[in-house]
């Protein structure tokens, strides 16, 4: 049955991906949402809750709010505390209730923007979705409305984009900046971990190209494709499948088409992959065997065309492991697997959330070594 | 001392902190955005089901409502005890919540391994709001699966206000598990805990030396052992959220609900117990000499705590402020007390400091605010979780809901808390993250 869940866990929701795509960039985030939401968020899906101060707050909606539709409590709350901490910018993401109320973001957004002269964006959420959309829609929402146009580009820029701890560990700006500098690129801002809101308004306009390092930094890419006319590169940088990621950024650079770089999964393989599609097919092209890639969202939520298979429900992910001899993925996928298919473990926050952080991060040449085992 | 609860983010000098003598009774504090600190010591309601044994959790909800409570089985390692249903959109739509949750069972009953001996199904906001039938659908599961017990529980946080919480539906339907038995007369319960009561205290020493057998939760290894709960001539709670769980076990099954109040009071104290007494048909107790030993016990922490400021939250004890009195009134440095409400059982405490100590701080812990208020004195002995991420301080009591404390005992063992915090640094960014302190959590 599609809807249920008997053995695994799930992945993180849309909302969050609001919240922790625009963390770090001195907004306010409010999630429209009675309880819940603020303390699952920042214990599991935010790395970053004790060690970076940001504004994610809830709007601890009640029920004689909801069913007498009180916007009002909500608007009047995000001013006060918007008059209170200033922040850059401010977001409004909903929960399943605001959707059953017919709560209208876009204009409790216009209302809030009016009375705080703030940037304000309302994101209709409903935390029925996996975390993907969440942070498009806000990366894609940044790229909108809080870029600004350049007047020259900078040879070899590049903006990073999809990146946030919900697919990476917290050092992957850091190494994936090294790795590109090292071979003549210059990172302009990194979306959105490890840039300030200044500096990706005032040089994201100025890369000569842009690199998706996760499906959802696809509908930003695309806005600034429209509005400045950056092309882009999908595809994350790792092992022997970096040099691929890198020619195709010098190349799309040079002749401003857009490149996908992601050579594709195999068809048939009793190695498999499991993750979000740009990630997983980053590495199943980094290995030196070929693996066929598993993505357990929806048929949208991600790239297509690239001999991926989208498993967004527990028993379709069963049928898509059939035949799996070994399994890279988060170890919380391991009930879902063939009696008898051997585990690499591949921590992943968005779906295991901090229970395995210790071990984030892809080591291509640990996964890489352990296959050879086999 | 504690200035930084004055926060200065802006340019704003708004005052976070109110002083008691200025505070309003119950709620100090107006209502608005809320933010979470990092101290995740408290239970939820996953973490409190799982203690019935052999039972298993399914939560029917969104996406984003099922993904802390599947973590939270996780880092207990009891995930092959949950399960899950999620509501989509369309489900709202085409009204077929009820449905979705009997044949969602059946399926998830389909997938394990095992059969559950009871099931603990937690449906959420949406099933409100949507008018899902719910009596049906425990009728219809009933009769499918007769040789399993469900309960109704609830994750429906938007209706906290509206009647109980999810935390008191909770407790009150876990223990609606337990089937009418006959009365023992001899058999005393002490229920709705998420700690077993410490055995020193005179609350369990009382029970035990007049012939009666005790039992909590956390002594029941199996379901029938569980049963068994259902004999109980009396049912002895503390904790105010399981106030409506003892209600109903009266009511049902015919067990005698005794609340006592877990105060610091050594007055307040020696009454429960008497009324415990009272209730056992037994005589009442002296308790002239453990009254002593907290004074002597209380006496020696001044001494050693010297004019060192404290600080308390509300997630150690449910009578911080009975804590705060307690301390104040024995010479002791309390500087603050975190909190976000006031509950009407320490309205006499509130009053009392109010009158003796108009100084007290009252500072909130989720106000947004709040989330530039970190590492204010690392000097100050914090009490709770939450006092010590916002003090910033190593030394602190790492207790959340009482902990087993009760009684005479209890201000003992606290004082001993206390002695090694002051004494002994810990972890304190490690400790206070661990979810649901003490309930098996593998980080």
């Amino acid at each position: 049955m599609r809807q249920t869940i008997g053995r695994l866990s799930i992945y993180s929701p849309d909302t969050f991906g609001i919240a922790s795509a625009l963390y770090e960039l001195g907004g306010m985030t409010v999630i429209h949402d009675a309880s819940g939401c603020n303390s699952t968020y920042t214990t599991h899906d935010e790395p970053r809750w004790y060690e970076m101060d940001s504004m994610v707050f809830i709007s601890a909606i009640s029920e004689m709010e909801a069913v007498m539709g009180d916007d009002g409590k909500l608007i009047r709350d995000v001013v006060s505390a918007a008059g209170e901490l200033h922040p850059k910018f401010i977001a409004i993401a909903g929960t399943p209730i605001p959707m059953m109320t017919g709560f209208d973001f876009k204009a409790v957004a216009a209302v809030i923007e009016k009375k705080t002269g703030i940037p304000t964006f309302g994101f209709a959420t409903n935390g029925m979705e996996d975390y993907l959309p969440g942070v498009s829609m806000a990366l894609e929402a940044v790229a909108e409305r809080l870029t600004l146009p350049a007047e020259e580009k900078v040879r070899g820029g590049v903006n990073l984009l999809g990146l946030t701890p919900l697919d990476f560990p917290l050092d992957a700006p850091e190494k994936i900046r090294a790795l590109l500098e090292e071979n003549g690129m210059k990172v302009l801002s990194s979306w959105a971990m490890g840039s300030s809101l200044d500096e990706i308004r005032d040089r994201s306009a100025k890369a000569e190209v842009n690199l998706i390092l996760s499906y959802s930094g696809l509908a930003a890419a695309e806005k600034l494709k429209e509005k400045y006319g950056t092309p882009y590169v999908i595809g994350v940088p790792m092992g022997e499948f970096s040099q691929a990621v890198i020619r195709a950024l010098m190349e799309s650079a040079e002749d401003g088409q857009n490149r996908n770089a992601l050579p594709g999964a195999a068809e048939e393989s009793d190695t498999v992959v499991i993750g979000e599609s740009v990630a997983a097919l980053s590495l199943a092209a980094a290995l030196k065997k070929p693996a066929r890639v598993v993505c357990p969202f929806p048929d949208g939520h991600g790239i297509r065309d690239c001999g991926a298979v989208f498993a967004p429900d527990e028993d379709s992910l069963v049928q898509a492991l059939t035949g799996a001899e070994t399994v890279i993925a988060d170890p919380l996928f391991a009930p879902a697997f063939p009696e008898g298919a051997k585990l690499i473990r591949l921590p992943h926050t968005a779906y295991s959330g901090r229970l395995y952080d210790r071990e984030m991060g892809a080591d291509i040449e640990k996964i890489v070594q352990l296959l050879g085992k086999e | 001392m504690l200035t930084r609860l004055s926060h200065d983010r802006g340019g704003s000098e708004k005052t976070l902190s109110v002083r008691i003598a200025d505070a309003k009774f119950p709620a100090p504090f107006s209502s608005g955005l809320e933010y979470c600190s990092p101290a995740r010591g408290s239970w939820n309601i996953a973490h409190t089901g799982m203690l019935v044994p052999e039972a298993h959790e399914v939560f029917v909800c969104a996406e984003g409502c099922l993904r802390g409570v599947v973590l939270t089985a996780a880092e207990q390692g009891t995930i092959d005890r949950f399960s899950m249903i999620t509501v989509e959109e369309n489900n709202l739509l085409d009204g077929d919540m009820e449905t979705l949750i009997v044949d969602g069972i059946g399926d998830i009953l389909k997938k394990l391994p095992y059969q559950p001996k009871a099931m603990l199904i937690y449906t959420s906001c949406v099933h409100h709001f949507a008018g899902c039938d719910l009596k049906l659908v425990y009728k219809r599961l009933k009769e499918r699966y007769p040789e399993i017990d469900f309960v109704d529980c609830y994750m429906n946080p938007i209706m906290r206000k509206s009647g109980l919480t999810p935390d008191q539906l909770m407790r009150r339907g876990m223990y609606r598990l337990i089937r009418p038995r006959e009365i023992d007369p001899k058999r005393v319960n002490i229920i709705g805990n998420d700690f077993a009561t410490d055995k020193e205290s005179e609350l369990v020493r009382l029970i035990g030396k007049n012939g009666y057998r005790l039992r909590e939760i956390q002594d029941c290894k199996t379901y029938d052992e569980y049963q068994e709960l259902g004999s109980a001539a009396i049912n002895v709670l503390y904790n105010p959220s399981a106030i409506p769980a003892g209600e109903q076990m009266q009511q049902r099954l015919g067990g005698k609900a005794v609340y006592l109040t877990n105060s610091f009071d050594c007055g307040e104290i020696e009454a429960v117990l008497h009324g415990l007494s009272d209730a056992l048909g037994v005589p009442r107790e002296d308790y002239a000499q453990e009254k002593e030993e907290c004074e002597q016990a209380l006496g020696k922490l001044k001494e050693l705590l010297g004019d060192t400021p404290a600080a308390i939250d509300y997630t150690v004890h449910y009578r911080p402020l009975s804590l705060a009195k307690m301390l104040l009134t024995h010479g002791m440095g309390v500087r603050a007390v975190f909190l976000d409400g006031i509950s009407g059982e320490e309205k006499e405490d509130f009053l009392f400091l109010q009158k003796e100590f108009p100084d007290l701080l009252l500072c909130p812990t989720i106000a947004p605010g709040m989330r530039y208020i970190h590492d204010v004195d690392e000097r100050i002995l914090a009490i709770g979780q939450k006092a010590a991420y916002i003090t910033g301080s190593r030394h602190f009591v790492n207790v959340v809901e009482c902990g087993g404390m009760f009684g005479f005992e209890g201000i003992l063992r606290m004082c001993r808390e206390i002695e090694d915090a002051f004494l002994h640094e810990k972890d304190m960014k490690t400790l206070i993250q661990i979810k649901g302190l003490g309930g098996g959590c593998c980080l």
